[in-house]
């Protein structure tokens, strides 16, 4: 009863072969769109682009400084708010495991993180910007940070979980306070994993739309002043892009493609972060 | 005459229901090296966290009875106070990987927020490391990460870490249960000289051990402390049948 192991064999190659085409394919619509937006966007980019302000209808060039600014004003302000409390929550949370404010704060983030993004917007137009009265970045940037909290919540306690216990008891046995065991050893210790998983959530909350739509609002001048409208990449995209005008898609793809640098730094810078700090055990 | 340093009073600990420790009454004499041993989960690992009070931070958890240090119970004090008389060293080597061998040696101090002038923290940093035998192998490269070091040196470095703070008592949880025989033997050559200075408690699993480097042994066995004696008394003419039993391996 000898198998047949040219069958076998045959059967063995033409499953790799499904495997290989199969992770093909799945990869192929990133690369088409990476390669789409380069050749629409790479054209438009030049100094010009980033340093002007956009021209009316009508006119050829300008460029999109203000919504350059605006976003890294925005993302920055947002990750200020977050990442105190998405650091202090994911050091309560690798601390306490079992407790019960633990096992609400942990579905809290869960269910946070599977929020629509536009719900949240929502909740803060009527929150701040609607008994505030005006759009502003402020509230623009309230939203991302409630986008990126159970990032950084997240991110924080995975890292400082798998640290191993008996760093936590040395620095106890030699005397020290609570807090200086967290603060000075345990964070430390951890630092690669939470400035990356910190660098992740600026990169996720960069290209939000919807959050901004009716907190931020966009804005088609130059502003600085956070209690403002102001202008982001996504919603020059999205306005730009839906409008009529040439001139305005080309800034558009022109921003999509600036979007796309940012988030990729970030996701390189991330890479070399967790190698540049990793903690040696 | 020898002084007592540590005294445990009819000593109960728990974990939850579990009785880990029970009615332990225990003297330790001062400057010498009382060995702990008896076979897994018999309790002696429990003593040892209630002395420093780091059993107390496991969850649901508690004690009773008294430990008294100099003649003060220790459970009066507050625990950081305790941990600065009372030093550790446990059973893997856990220096601190995001610091220098310096500065792991006077962690106590700097992390404490203790502000000294470098020539006193150089002093420190030198005077443990020589006393931990390990001031000659390191003296060029202090300033290296401290996990660089092989593992019989990173338990040489924790036990300079924990002296630098000049305990009075200095516990050592199987100290060289996770090191090679030429790194054991050089610890235990190690456990001699810091008996002049200090008072040292060790728990181990090894008999030979307990044997070659304590002045006196207790033996724990199911939470209870079944008998304590001078080494040479207890290895030679045990009391009990079980320290008998467990010294010749005639265990059941």
């Amino acid at each position: 009863m000898a198998p047949n192991i040219k069958y076998r064999i045959g059967k063995s190659k033409f499953f790799k072969g499904v495997i290989i085409s199969l992770s093909v394919l799945a990869t192929l619509p990133l690369f088409i769109i990476l390669f789409y937006i380069l050749i629409q966007g790479f054209a438009k980019i030049n100094w010009h682009f980033l340093v002007n302000l956009p021209k009316p209808v009508g006119e050829t060039g300008g460029g999109i400084a203000n919504a350059l600014i605006g976003s890294l004003l925005i993302v920055f302000v947002a990750a200020i708010i977050a990442i105190p409390f998405g650091i202090m929550g994911g050091i309560y949370l690798s601390e306490n495991r079992k407790t019960n404010l633990a096992y609400w704060c942990r579905l809290s983030v869960d269910v946070l993180q599977g929020t629509p993004s536009i719900v949240v917007g929502i909740v803060i137009y009527f929150w701040i910007v609607k008994p505030l009265g005006t759009f502003s970045a402020l509230s623009g940037s309230i939203a991302l940070a409630i986008m990126m909290l159970p990032i950084v919540v997240r991110s924080t306690e995975e890292t400082l979980k798998l640290l191993p216990s008996t760093l936590k008891e040395a620095g106890l046995a030699l005397g020290l306070p609570y807090h200086k065991v967290i603060l000075r050893i345990i964070l430390p210790c951890g630092f690669s994993g939470v400035l990356s998983g910190i660098i992740l959530a600026v990169a996720r909350i960069a290209g939000e739309t919807a959050p901004l739509l009716f907190t931020a609002f966009g804005n088609p001048f130059f502003s600085t002043n956070i209690l403002k409208p102001m202008q982001s990449l996504p919603l020059l995209i999205f306005n730009y892009a839906t409008s009529p005008y040439d001139e305005w898609h080309d800034l558009a793809w022109g921003a999509a493609l600036i979007l796309l640098i940012w988030v990729l730094l970030l996701n390189i810078i991330t890479k070399i972060t967790t190698r540049r700090w990793k903690v040696q055990f | 005459m020898e002084s007592t340093i540590l005294e445990a009073i009819d000593f109960d600990a728990y974990f939850g229901e579990n009785h880990a420790v029970k009615k332990v009454n225990i003297q330790i004499p001062k400057n010498n090296v009382v060995a702990v041993m008896g076979p897994s989960g018999c309790g002696k690992t429990t003593f040892l966290r209630c002395i420093n009070r780091m059993h107390e931070l496991i969850e649901g958890t508690s004690t009773k009875g008294k430990m008294l240090l100099n003649n003060e119970d220790i459970y009066d004090m507050h625990p950081i106070f305790v941990r600065h008389k009372i030093g550790m060293v446990f059973q893997r080597p856990n220096p601190f990987p995001n610091l220098s061998i310096y500065d792991n040696v006077i962690a106590g101090y700097k992390l404490n927020g203790m502000k000294m002038a470098k020539p006193d923290n150089d002093n420190i940093v030198e005077q443990s490391l020589q006393k931990a035998a390990l001031w000659n192998e390191v003296k060029d490269s202090l300033h290296k990460k401290g996990t660089f070091l092989s593992g019989g040196q990173q338990q040489r470095l924790c036990i300079a870490r924990a002296i630098a703070m000049e305990p009075e008592v200095l516990l050592l949880d199987e100290p060289t249960s996770a090191l090679d025989p030429i790194s054991t033997s050089s610890i235990e050559v190690l456990l001699q000289e810091l008996k002049k200075n200090y008072t040292l408690i060790i728990v181990t699993h090894n008999m030979q051990q307990a044997a070659r480097v304590s002045d006196k042994t207790a033996f724990f066995y199911l939470g209870e402390l079944i008998e304590y004696d001078i080494t040479k008394t207890m290895f030679t003419n045990p009391q009990d049948k079980r320290t008998q039993n467990y010294i010749t391996g005639r265990f059941s």
